[in-house]
């Protein structure tokens, strides 16, 4: 279970996006299980995203549909299951997640971390061999927070899976995953595991983990000197 | 300088053409999309069932009370006209051929790109802006086939049932009008209606319109909503077009099918 972390627009979304092959690299190539992402079709990448799970920022639950719906989508969509079996695995999924009881209610009826725990059930559905998850606990409350960071450890444990964490929660992430990397502008500047980070004296691991305002992350954007802006003399 | 301005116009100009161009470009190749994954969304017939509830069943009360009222309005500017050369008896002819043959597919076309259309527009842009298509992407499930194919059709066969409706209703305002109100002939009003009105000459010619309207405008509706830009002002945007666009086509190709059908251009 690995954490990529970064300022916001360093990549790490973009990363996420051209394992999933929902991007095309303009060099350089994504390997999974042993296929060239970008290089299948797109019933080859379809067969190759079966084998993927993903957690949006916020969910993404379809608005449409029930939780026990957007749980069992995949299940009717890529399987001949009948209806019995779907229903016993739906329940599974959101058993494991603490929402069992919330099969009937509408996305829009659940809170936040709610949501987000129903859809950690409709990204595991399937039993991927790896999960994705973008930005899981932005927006969540402490509770909900390490509820949802305990729920993705323990997932992925007991699916044997492998996970790609993007967060900015450097604390929860550094809880919960296995080996961390850094990225800033598109490359990857540190890594290490979660104790090598903490005890990391890299300027920009340190800025980033005891959150400074300024350090290789300026404070200002860069521009034209203030003086000048302000037309004052030397 | 004058010249600079110029060039910056002529620049604005071509780039806003080569936008427009690229944007039916774009929409050609959405519209073909649609169709050749129609077949996975027949094979998902209840989700066509379902788009045909809030897309055809949901717009019935409007189609219903304007062609009423509709109706009612030809029947009375029809009977002041007629009368005048003494023929107040084809009152019933003239307000069936003239629903049955532009107002019926015209306006329920109208009133279901305002209704429909844009609802369409703004759920599919949402579902854009909330990454739900992402989400269907990366789980393997083609969102063309999914989410537009059953709308596309629903719309397609909704439209023709919508107009009908609405050609029936707005003919039974003007008899209330011109038969019960006023007191033109009720014999002399069905029988001319029915001498008047060819199955084949209107009423199928209507229905064609009808038809070629329903996919003009849910297929601008679907694609204005699958390419708005993911924020609140991208799909406001994409909303707006979507009423703007399909009135526009809608009474363009009516006059391209009025002069073809009825005119043998």
């Amino acid at each position: 279970m690995i954490s990529i972390m970064g300022l916001s627009g360093c990549g790490k979304t973009t990363l996420l996006r051209h394992i999933g092959g929902a991007l095309k690299p303009a060099s350089g190539h994504v390997m999974m299980d042993g296929q060239i992402v970008h290089e299948l079709g797109q019933e080859g990448l379809y067969a190759m995203r079966r084998k993927l799970g993903m957690l949006f920022q916020f969910g993404a639950l379809f608005t449409d549909m029930s939780v026990y719906d957007n749980v069992a989508f995949q299940m009717r969509e890529h399987t001949d299951l009948p209806e019995e079996i779907i229903h016993d695995l739906v329940l599974m999924k959101l058993h494991a997640v603490g929402l069992r009881g919330t099969h009937n209610l509408m996305p829009s009826e659940l809170s936040g971390g709610m949501a987000r725990r129903v859809a950690l059930a409709r990204a595991v559905a399937l039993d991927p061999m790896l999960i994705m998850y973008d930005e899981p606990f932005a927006g969540l409350d402490p509770i909900s927070l390490s509820v949802v960071g305990d729920l993705i450890r323990r997932l992925n444990d007991s699916l044997g899976a492998t996970s790609i964490v993007v967060t900015h929660d450097i604390q929860e992430s550094l809880k919960i995953v296995d080996y961390v990397y850094f990225m800033a502008s598109g490359v990857i500047v540190a890594e290490g595991t979660p104790d090598e980070i903490r005890a990391s004296n890299e300027d920009y691991v340190h800025q980033f983990v005891h959150g400074e305002m300024d350090g290789p992350v300026p404070f200002h954007y860069p521009g034209r000197d203030y003086r000048q802006d302000l037309n004052l003399q030397a | 300088m004058p010249v600079a301005k110029t060039i910056k116009t002529i620049k604005i100009i071509g780039r806003r053409s080569i936008n427009a161009v690229w944007r039916i470009g774009m929409a050609a190749r959405f519209f073909f999309l649609t169709l050749m994954y129609s077949g996975s969304g027949f094979r998902r017939f209840h989700l066509i069932i379902k788009e045909l509830f809030s897309t055809g069943v949901m717009s019935l009360i409007i189609i219903i009370v304007a062609g009423l009222f509709v109706g009612m309005v030809l029947g009375l500017q029809g009977y002041e006209t007629l009368k005048r050369y003494g023929s107040e008896s084809a009152l019933g002819s003239m307000v069936a051929l003239s629903l049955v043959r532009e107002l019926g597919p015209v306006v329920a076309a109208l009133l279901f790109a305002s209704r429909a259309g844009s609802a369409m527009t703004a759920e599919i842009g949402l579902m854009k802006a909330t990454e739900q298509i992402s989400a269907m992407e990366m789980m393997a499930v083609n969102p063309i086939a999914r989410i537009v194919a059953p709308r596309f059709w629903a719309g397609v066969i909704s439209m023709p049932l919508l107009a009908a409706m609405f050609s029936a209703v707005g003919v039974f305002g003007g008899y209330f009008v011109g038969v019960v109100q006023i007191g033109v002939d009720e014999g002399s009003f069905w029988s001319q209606m029915q001498a008047a009105v060819d199955f084949r000459e209107d009423i199928l010619n209507g229905v064609i319109k009808s038809f070629v309207f329903g996919t003009a405008v849910t297929v601008i509706a679907l694609f204005e909503g699958y390419d708005a830009p993911p924020t609140a002002e991208g799909v406001s945007g994409a909303t707006t077009r979507t009423v703007v666009t399909s009135s526009l086509v809608i009474l363009m190709l009516d006059f391209v099918m009025t002069a073809i059908m009825f005119r043998g251009v």
